[in-house]
């Protein structure tokens, strides 16, 4: 019965952790934030670039580097 | 054989229609207040008139780009029957009015406080701009902006305004 009643349990606790990873995606007029200079990764575009082909030409290979957009959600 | 070509010209016809009937639904109204003065303005005191609906906000880039453009279309097809309505999303009116301080906008801006408006319209990016003919019906979804692309807007509203407003 404690066997049961522990499992139970932990079924319920994994089910609420698991639910609280749901979230509901940024909508495109809600990405303010996200476009504001300091939530880039590299706000300064030069020494994005510099640090891109640094990158590129010690890999030989380019791309996946970041994502397309401004974070504004534009296409 | 015969059977298939029936079927798959049905299937086209089903989605021609429906693609139809969905540009020519009718859009929402809403009633919200102008930006920089006092007062409201709603879909139904553009009646009448092709409309161009901007949504925007003053963090999006192609946002900036499409301002300008749009108030030169404006310019040039208000006496014909044509107006902008450009609804601003930005969480602070404040930032709103400190990005336009310095631009020459003459068409009507709302502030769109709740946000319900992309949500009824269905904004998926920004900008996004619903092209309206007189009737008030869906004719063109606009999303981003390019310079470019002031070109294709200007042949679509010419074609709009010539169409009767009946």
């Amino acid at each position: 019965m404690t066997r049961h009643y522990r499992w139970l349990v932990a079924c319920c606790v994994s089910a609420g952790l698991l639910a609280g990873c749901e979230t509901a995606p940024v909508k495109a007029w809600q990405r303010g934030d996200l476009a504001r200079t300091e939530m880039a990764w590299q706000p300064d575009p030069m020494e994005s670039a510099f640090r891109d082909h640094v990158y590129t030409s010690k890999e030989g290979a380019s791309g996946g580097v970041g994502t397309g957009g401004g974070g504004c959600g534009c296409y | 054989m015969m059977l298939r070509s029936a079927f798959t010209v049905l299937c086209l016809a089903v989605v021609f229609l429906w693609k139809a009937t969905a540009f020519a639904q009718p859009i929402p109204n809403f009633d919200l207040p102008l930006l920089d003065r006092a007062g409201t303005l709603s879909l139904a005191d553009v009646k009448g008139k092709v409309v161009y609906l901007d949504f925007w906000a003053s963090w999006c880039g192609p946002c900036a780009v499409s301002l300008p453009e749009l108030e030169k279309l404006r310019r040039r097809f208000h006496p014909q029957g044509f107006e902008v309505v450009a609804i601003n999303l930005d969480n602070s009116q404040e930032d709103a009015r400190r990005f336009l301080r310095d631009k020459q906008i003459s068409y009507p801006i709302l502030f769109d406080r709740q946000q319900r408006t992309p949500e009824q319209f269905g904004v998926a990016g920004m900008p996004t701009a619903f092209l309206l003919d007189r009737q008030g019906r869906l004719r063109e979804t606009h999303t981003g902006f390019k310079p470019g692309d002031t070109e294709k807007l200007t042949k679509m509203i010419q074609q709009l305004l010539q169409e009767e407003g009946s």
